[in-house]
Order: structure tokens, then C-alpha cells, then sequence
């Protein structure tokens, strides 16, 4: 038994340093193998003998959505959605796990965030770690040269996310592009080699100042403290069209063929927006540099900015809530012979933005119905289940959104009070005088006033009030 | 209604409704049509081995990426369910596609085996959800929810071997209403039965039929049959075969495979091939043997209850109860049911699509109850709605019908037959978006009309706006339904199936005019400047 306690003790110990290093962000190598002392602990130990403990929790790090959250959900998807569908996209959906291999290579530093499947005798499979390396892989399999397509669908990373919160007035987008990065880096004299890295640190400044991302370019990863300055001069710029312009001017800059193109583009791109109204929401920001390994081009992401904090409030961050690029060689790279499809798109942050709604409707307290009941069918006195079952089956008939009480024998301000607490808006209340001469009264639960409405009236009256079409179209 | 410019209202009216017939199913020549994309796949399945080793594309065994044709079918079929969900007062909710590898464990008995657990990562040992009920009782549970009614779209896994000529994969989807709490007997219960109906005919998949049966009336008939305890999981999923399987070999199975007296099985046999109304269950209270067991005369007063509410629903008449259903989860306490669609459509001779039960379910009062660590008990009852087989039937029925669908919902496309006129496409197009008309036009700085008309006529989009040099002097745009080629090709401006509007105004006349379009009932306002509008036929 103290065996047994020991091992459990070193269990926990092993556990808690593996999580120290991940969070620490050490290396794959060193993480990989802790986690393989801590799974060989855990053999050690045999099957769990303990008491049946009743483990009631979601998985770390994901969550249920109450009914609560899923009317916001629902809210900010149809809006989504219906942007999509006005720029004429289709839909698609794809597994929720793919070959391990499809997503092998395609995000570089990330991918140890991947979930793989447990090796069960048949193929190895990781979830879904984004739903562009699908889409690229549907297009290369279907041999699709083009489409227009949205997808919306959950996806599985191994990290901590981090929710932000607050109250925001606009948002605007940066955009920038890899080739003017790449060019940047190059004549400031980053080495190839380092591209990357210095690239992550430089993706830092939208949440640590230039200081900060400076030392950790030269002292964590080497690079020159000129050549970190040389970089400064340019990150640290943005604008509209005007900065674009003034590098394609720049002595060094415009030395370089790649940042040339990558600029050429975005006066274009510039134009264009100008011609959708909407240049005036977009920043030409040198700071940008997304993660992803597989953006080719032009890449922009969406940022909130937020209201001036009031005293006594708590700072509020601010996070992207929508971000992108152009991606032209990741069809290529699934296609046996290599084929490009050229692809450009957008990801919209949604977890992000239905927290900041929620919180926005909770601080209007405002209520969110849960349901979309409008009328409840109500008895007055006793043994008037037979009525009410019947009544409400006719309105279920003619597509009209109804509930009853599950009892035999429900007092009527019960049932009252469970339309208040749901919001239901009408409650049609079935009575013995009533039935006699064949009519039900109608009630609107806010104001309280009741009309007898002949019981051959009563759907059209419950759709008129609610603004229904008079037939189911 | 004023006067539409050059013709009398009535006559421009009556001219409309002549050219603008109700859409049949909207016709598209897509550019990627379904079964091209089932032979890439095929394809690329069959040439795995044959692949250069680095690398194989496809999706894993068992499932399937959805096309946008799928996805328009599915899409409407959802929308119907959930709907119905939303009549009867159900909240939505979700969960994560995975739980704890312990919260699913030992939950769906002999069909444990078929999980998928997620690699152990150094973390929480995970796998993904089997069903959305297990998950629905863990929340009930944690949350220490007394009464819900809920509803739960979403899909789950199961490494089943997949048959995928029936429709059966490893990662579906499934529709789930339930409603959880302590109530007055049988009436959540016979909503269910409601929804199944509602959903069931308004799919419109032909008739159909709903076994009714009791978990306590199955375990009673079997007790009084003779059949040893030990027996009853194995015997339950042999008389589960009747509906694939003829009575006399699955009395085989039972008696050569799963060693039960020949008799016993005889008298299983007397009852299970029995079913009926109302009038089953009296009969079955005055069955001798049936009537001495407790368990047995519980179900069926419950059951007599349950067909008295589905009287007054109006729908007794597609109830059966049915003594040989006998459902394969654990978990089931009281009243199961399943739906079964009685002919599926088919053609002369073709094979009748056998895809089994389209929805079922049952009352599970002990599941929350293994959660909860007092044990407090959450009486459930609920059913599932199969949409994968029904999006098969569906499928099937519209490739015999060769019935295609649009994939996307644009109403106006913004062409022009005139080179240099980008900019002009772009400022009308993003003047359509923020009105919130679903526009597209063409990637290309100088495309043909012909080009861009052909575009509409294959993706379907009814309305062209057509700016030129000409029209952009006067101030207006031209609009014009997407016609046949010969009116296209032939037209001169002042032809009768093309108006005129004013620019500023035009906007919102398009959207009036698209929507009225898009739901073929013609309204049209007017303003000062409007002349004639023809319209010529559209025809999908």
C-alpha cells in the first residue's frame, strides 16, 4: 500500500514537471521525454483499483455550451454565415480527423500542439488542427482548380487558450505581406537560418513592446543588436497606402525583388479596398508576421481596439478576431505531381467573439431567451390534461411553437410563472366554461390582458400576434 | 401601383407571371457535379497501394468530405429537425467532440469496444464521444440539472467497420431531443413519439411505421419464458436481428449458438412475432404467463398510457407496439421505440434501399444516476434522429430523379461587357453587399459577357446587372435576367426585356426586385424615373 502511495506521489511529481516544461515552452525534445518517464510511471502502477470516483468534467481545456451560450452561437453564426453566402461561397465539411500524415509538415512550430488518435491497429490519425490543411487537401484530391467555399467547424489544439474580455467600439485590419518580411529581414541582415524564429519574436509586438521583443532577438536568439535596431526602424511603422508608397521608395527595401512584389501587390490591393469604401479601416502594418508557415503572400489579421478604460476598471486586452492570407503552395504539396492551386482566405476568430457578446448582453442585461416558444397551453382547473394535450398537438400541426406542463394537474400560476422565467410570450388557457362555449382564452403574459378567442380562430390569432406567415410556406 | 412606364400594369403583371414560372428543383450545370467527386475518392482509395509510398490523399477509412451538393441536402434537413426541436420548446446545446476515456467507459456494453481513444499525450486519457447521450447525462450530472428539455446536434464516432454502400460510417451525425426530469408519467414520453412523427412526415420520405416496445416487458416475457439471466443480454440482441433476419433463423441462433432450450425459444417465438395496437396490450394483460410478472405488467400499464396520449396526438394509428423490438444499449429502463420507413422509394427495378431504422429511442431513468456520486437519479426519456440514412435516401432518390441543387443563393451578378471597367464592378458590387444583396462577379479585370453570363447560367444566379460606358453617361445600370442566348446575344438597349434604373435608386429597387425574384411573388415599387421592365423567361 505505501508502495502504492509512493508511486502515486512520484506520479503526480513526473505530471506536474511535465506541465511546468510546457508551459515554460521548453524544448520538444526535453518535453517528450518527460512525458515518456511520466507514462512509464503510470504502467508502473497498473490499473486504477481505487474507489469508483465519479469524475465529472470536460476535458481540459474544452468546454459544453450551455443553452445559453448556444443562442449567442446561433446569433453570431447566422451573421457569418449569411456574409458568406452574400459573397457566393459554398459550403463543405470534412472529417474531424485526418491521416496523420496530411497535417505532418504543414505548421511548423505548432505542430506539437497537434491531437493524435491512439494507434488502434488501423491508421494513425491527429485531429483537425485548422480547416485550411483539409481544404487544401480536398482540393487536391478532388482536383478542384477553383472555389469559393466557407467552412465552419471546431478544431483541436494542445494549448491553453486564453479568453479576453471587454468592451470594444471598432476594430480595423492590419494587412502586411511574407515577401515583404522575408525581403525586410533579408536586408536587414537576418541570416535564412533565423528567419523564422526572429519572424515569431517580431509576431510578438502586437502584446509585448519593442523592447521586449528586441531582447529576446538578441539575447535568446543571437542575432546581431544592428541588425535587431535595423529591423526596429522598420516594424515599428504603419499606415495606409502613403507608407506603401514611400517603400517602394526606400534605398534598401527596394533592392530587394521579393519585398518589390510583395509591395506591388498591396498598392493594388489598396486600390481595390479603396474601391469597396473600406481603405479607411485598413493599417499597412510591418509589424505583422502571422505564425503559420504555409502564407505565401499578402496576410491580415483583425484587431478590436478597445474603449478607454474607466477608473477603477480592470485593463481590457485586445486580441485578433478574424485574420488570414494568401497561401499559393499548399495544394502543391498534396498533389502527386506537385500541381498548384493558388488559394487566398479568411478565418473568422468566433470563441473570441462570442465571449465579448456575451459579456456585452450580460453587462446590458439584456436576456437572452433560450427557446423560441410562443405560446404555452394552460388548464385552469383539474383533470383537463385530455384538452390541453389536444389543443397543443393542433398548434404543433399548424407549425406553431408551443409547450405544456408535464403534469396531470398544474396550478395555473405555476404555469404562468414558467412562461415568465422562458419568455413565452402567450399563454392559451384552456378553461370548463371555456370548453363549454367553445373558446380559449389567449393571454399575453406581459401586459396580462386575456381575449376568448373561438377555439376555430386560435391559430390564426397566435400567428398574427407573432407575426407569422398565415401558411406554412 | 402607379403605371410601369410604357405598359399597362396588368399586361406588364400578367407578362411576368407567364415568364417566371415557380422553380422546379433548380437545375445547375455545376461545375463539380457528385459523382465526380465519389470517383476521385474511390479513385484515390483503390490506387492507395499503388501511390508512391511518401504520401497517400484521402480522408480516413470511413468517413467522407461533403461536397457543397451534399451539403445543400443535409442542410435542409437539418434545418427541418431542428426546427421540430425548436416547436416542441428544446434548448440547443453542445459538448466537446471528446470526454474523459472514464466518463464513456462501461456505458454502452457490448459495443464498448468500438471507441476511438485519443493517444495518451502525458495528459487526461481521452476518446471520442460514442453517442450524444452519455455526454448529455455527464452534463446533466455536473451541472446538477434537475429538468431540461434539450436538443443536440452534432456528430460522434464509432469504428465500426463502415459499410458505406449502406450510408454507414465512422463519424456521423446525429439529431437528439431529450427531456430530462421527474414528471407526470408517459406524457414526455408521448411527445417524443410526436416529434418523431412531425419530423418523419414532413421529410416526406413516404410511410412509416414506429415499434413501440418495453424494455420491462422484454425482460418479463423472457423471465417467463424460461430464459436464464445470464442469457438476456445475449437473447435481447438475437431477437434485435427480426427486422434483418427471419424468425426462423434467429430461433436458430438463439438455440445453436447461444445454447437455449429449444422451448424456450418456442414460447420467445408465440410472443415476439406478435404486434399490434392498443388492443395488443389489453390482450397482453390477460396473457397468462405474461400477466404473473411484475416488470411485465408495468411496461404494458405504462404502455396503455402512452397509446391513450397518442390518441389524443393523433397518431396512434402509426404506432405499433411490437413484442420482438429489442434495442441494443444498456441503458434503456422503460419505453423503446423505433422508427421504420415501410417502402422506400424505388424505381422498377430497382433494389429496395434497406438502410434499417431512421430514428429511435427510449426512456433511460438510471444513466444520470451513474454519475452523480450520491447516485441522485435523473429520469430521461429521448430519441435520435438518423439523419445519415435519411440523407442517403434523400440522395439516392434525387440522383435517380437526376435532380440537382444550387449551392449557393447569389441573386444578382455584376457583369459588363466592356473592357477598363473594373473599378465601376467593384464600387456597384460593394454597394450590393452593404444592402445585403448576395452578389458575385468574375476575378478577371476584362472578362467576356458571354463568359459571365455563361457563369450565372451554371451556377444559377437569376439577375444580371450589366454597366457600360453607354449606361454610365446616362446615369443608369442595366438589369436583366439571366434569358436563353439567343435574346442575350441579339439585344439592343431599348428591347423590352431589359429596364433601366437610375443609379442612386437602383440599389434598392434591385433588392426588391431580387427578393421578389428569389420568392416568385412580383411586387414591384416604383420611382420617378423607372421606364419599361420586361423580363424574359428564366428557365432552371
Amino acid at each position: 500500500m505505501a508502495e502504492r502511495a509512493a508511486l502515486e506521489e512520484l506520479v503526480k511529481l513526473q505530471g506536474e514537471r511535465v506541465r511546468g516544461l510546457k508551459q515554460q515552452k521548453a524544448s520538444a525534445e526535453l518535453i517528450e521525454e518527460e512525458v515518456a518517464k511520466l507514462l512509464k510511471l503510470k504502467a508502473q502502477l497498473g490499473p486504477d483499483e481505487s474507489k469508483q470516483k465519479f469524475v465529472l468534467k470536460t476535458p481540459k481545456g474544452t468546454r459544453d455550451y450551455s443553452p445559453r451560450q448556444m443562442a449567442v452561437r446561433e446569433k453570431v453564426f447566422d451573421i457569418i454565415i449569411r456574409c458568406f453566402k452574400r459573397h457566393g461561397a459554398e459550403v463543405i465539411d470534412t472529417p474531424v480527423f485526418e491521416l496523420k500524415e496530411t497535417l505532418m509538415g504543414k505548421y511548423g512550430e505548432d505542430s506539437k500542439l497537434i491531437y493524435d488518435l491512439k494507434d488502434q491497429g488501423g491508421e494513425l490519425l491527429s485531429l483537425r488542427y485548422d480547416l485550411t490543411v483539409p481544404f487544401a487537401r480536398y482540393l487536391a484530391m478532388n482536383k478542384l482548380t477553383n472555389i469559393k467555399r466557407y467552412h465552419i467547424a471546431k478544431v483541436y489544439r494542445r494549448d491553453n487558450p486564453a479568453m479576453t474580455r471587454g468592451r470594444y467600439r471598432e476594430f480595423y485590419q492590419c494587412v502586411n505581406d511574407r515577401r515583404i518580411l522575408d525581403g525586410m529581414f533579408a536586408i536587414c541582415g537576418v541570416s535564412d537560418s533565423k528567419f523564422r524564429t526572429i519572424c515569431s519574436s517580431v509576431d510578438k509586438l502586437d502584446k509585448v513592446s519593442w523592447e521586449e521583443v528586441k531582447n529576446e532577438m538578441v539575447g535568446e536568439k543571437g542575432l546581431a543588436p544592428e541588425v535587431a535596431d535595423r529591423i526596429g526602424d522598420y516594424v515599428q511603422q504603419h499606415g495606409g497606402v502613403s507608407l506603401v508608397e514611400q517603400l517602394l521608395q526606400d534605398p534598401k527595401l527596394s533592392q530587394n525583388k521579393q519585398a518589390l512584389e510583395g509591395l506591388g501587390d498591396l498598392k493594388l490591393l489598396f486600390e481595390y479596398l479603396t474601391l469597396f469604401g473600406i481603405d479607411d479601416k485598413i493599417s499597412f502594418d510591418l509589424s505583422l508576421a502571422r505564425g503559420l508557415d504555409y502564407y505565401t503572400g499578402v496576410i491580415y489579421e483583425a484587431v478590436l481596439l478597445q474603449t478607454p478604460a474607466q477608473a477603477g476598471e480592470e485593463p481590457l486586452g485586445v486580441g485578433s478576431v478574424a485574420a488570414g492570407g494568401r497561401y499559393d503552395g499548399l495544394v502543391g504539396m498534396f498533389d502527386p505531381k506537385g500541381r498548384k492551386v493558388p488559394c487566398v482566405g479568411l478565418s473568422i476568430g468566433v470563441e473570441r467573439i462570442f465571449s465579448i457578446v456575451e459579456q456585452r448582453l450580460e453587462a446590458l442585461e439584456e436576456k437572452i431567451r433560450t427557446t423560441e416558444t410562443q405560446v404555452l397551453v394552460a388548464s385552469a382547473q383539474k383533470k383537463l390534461l385530455e384538452e390541453r394535450l389536444k389543443l397543443v398537438s393542433e398548434l404543433w400541426d399548424a407549425g406553431i411553437k408551443a409547450e405544456l406542463l408535464y403534469k396531470k394537474n398544474p396550478k395555473l400560476l405555476n404555469q404562468l410563472q414558467y412562461c415568465e422565467e422562458a419568455g413565452i410570450p402567450l399563454v392559451a388557457i384552456i378553461g370548463e366554461q371555456e370548453l363549454k362555449d367553445g373558446v380559449i382564452k389567449l393571454r399575453s403574459v406581459t401586459s396580462r390582458e386575456e381575449v376568448d378567442v373561438r377555439r376555430e380562430d386560435l391559430v390564426e390569432e397566435i400567428k398574427r400576434r407573432t407575426g407569422q406567415p398565415l401558411c406554412i410556406c | 401601383m402607379p403605371l410601369l412606364g410604357l405598359l399597362p400594369r396588368r399586361a406588364w403583371a400578367s407578362l411576368l407571371s407567364q415568364l417566371l414560372r415557380p422553380p422546379c428543383a433548380s437545375c445547375t450545370g455545376a461545375v463539380r457535379c457528385q459523382s465526380q467527386v465519389a470517383e476521385a475518392v474511390l479513385t484515390s482509395q483503390l490506387k492507395a497501394h499503388q501511390e508512391k509510398p511518401n504520401f497517400i490523399i484521402k480522408t480516413p477509412k470511413g468517413t467522407r468530405d461533403l461536397s457543397p451538393q451534399h451539403m445543400v441536402v443535409r442542410e435542409k434537413i437539418l434545418d427541418l429537425v431542428i426546427s421540430c426541436f425548436k416547436r416542441h420548446g428544446a434548448k440547443g446545446m453542445d459538448t466537446p467532440a471528446f470526454e474523459l476515456k472514464e466518463t464513456l467507459t462501461e456505458k454502452y456494453g457490448e459495443d464498448s469496444g468500438l471507441m476511438y481513444d485519443l493517444k495518451d499525450q502525458g495528459g487526461e486519457l481521452l476518446s471520442l464521444r460514442y453517442d450524444l447521450t452519455v455526454p448529455f447525462a455527464r452534463y446533466l450530472a455536473m451541472n446538477k440539472v434537475k429538468k431540461m428539455k434539450r436538443y443536440h446536434v452534432g456528430k460522434v464516432w464509432r469504428r465500426e467497420s463502415p459499410t458505406i454502400v449502406q450510408g454507414r460510417y465512422r463519424e456521423f451525425c446525429q439529431c437528439d431531443f431529450d427531456i430530462a426530469g421527474q414528471f407526470d408519467p408517459m406524457i414526455p414520453d408521448a411527445e417524443c413519439l410526436k416529434i418523431m412523427c412531425e419530423i418523419l412526415s414532413g421529410l416526406q420520405l413516404g410511410d412509416f411505421l414506429i415499434k413501440v416496445n418495453d424494455r420491462r416487458i422484454v425482460d418479463g416475457m423472457f423471465a417467463v419464458c424460461g430464459v436464464p439471466e445470464s442469457k438476456f443480454r445475449a437473447i435481447c440482441s438475437s431477437i434485435d436481428k427480426l427486422d434483418k433476419m427471419a424468425w426462423k433463423d434467429v430461433r436458430h441462433e438463439m438455440v445453436v449458438k447461444k445454447g437455449l432450450a429449444p422451448e424456450v425459444a418456442d414460447r420467445i417465438g408465440d410472443y415476439v412475432q406478435c404486434h399490434g395496437g392498443v388492443s395488443l396490450v389489453e390482450q397482453m394483460f390477460q396473457d397468462p404467463r405474461l400477466s404473473q410478472n411484475k416488470q411485465a405488467l408495468e411496461g404494458l400499464g405504462d404502455l396503455k398510457l402512452l397509446f391513450e396520449y397518442l390518441t389524443l396526438f393523433g397518431i396512434a394509428d402509426k404506432i405499433s407496439f411490437d413484442l420482438s423490438l429489442a434495442r441494443g444499449l444498456d441503458y434503456y429502463t422503460g419505453v423503446i421505440y423505433e422508427a421504420v420507413l415501410l417502402q422506400t422509394p424505388t424505381q422498377a427495378g430497382e433494389e429496395p434501399l434497406n438502410v434499417g431504422s431512421v430514428a429511435a429511442g427510449g426512456r433511460y431513468d438510471g444513466l444520470v444516476g451513474m454519475f452523480d456520486p450520491k447516485g441522485h437519479k435523473v429520469p430521461c426519456v429521448g430519441l435520435s434522429i438518423g439523419v445519415e440514412r435519411i440523407f442517403y435516401i434523400v440522395e439516392q432518390r434525387m440522383k435517380t430523379k437526376g435532380e440537382k441543387v444550387r449551392t449557393t443563393e447569389t441573386q444578382v451578378f455584376v457583369a459588363t461587357p466592356q473592357k477598363n471597367f473594373l473599378q465601376e464592378r467593384l464600387k456597384l458590387i460593394a454597394e450590393l453587399w452593404d444592402s445585403g444583396i448576395k452578389a458575385e462577379m468574375l476575378y478577371k479585370n476584362n472578362p467576356k459577357l458571354l463568359t459571365q453570363l455563361h457563369y450565372c447560367e451554371s451556377t444559377g444566379i437569376p439577375l444580371v446587372v450589366i454597366i457600360g460606358e453607354q449606361e454610365l453617361k446616362e446615369g443608369v445600370i442595366k438589369i436583366r435576367s439571366v434569358a436563353s442566348r439567343e435574346e442575350v446575344s441579339g439585344g439592343s438597349r431599348n428591347r423590352r426585356d431589359e429596364v433601366f434604373l437610375p443609379f442612386p435608386d437602383s440599389v434598392r429597387n434591385m433588392h426588391l426586385l431580387a427578393e421578389k425574384l428569389s420568392s416568385w411573388l412580383i411586387v414591384v415599387e416604383m420611382n420617378k424615373h423607372s421606364l419599361k421592365m420586361t423580363i424574359a423567361a428564366c428557365e432552371y
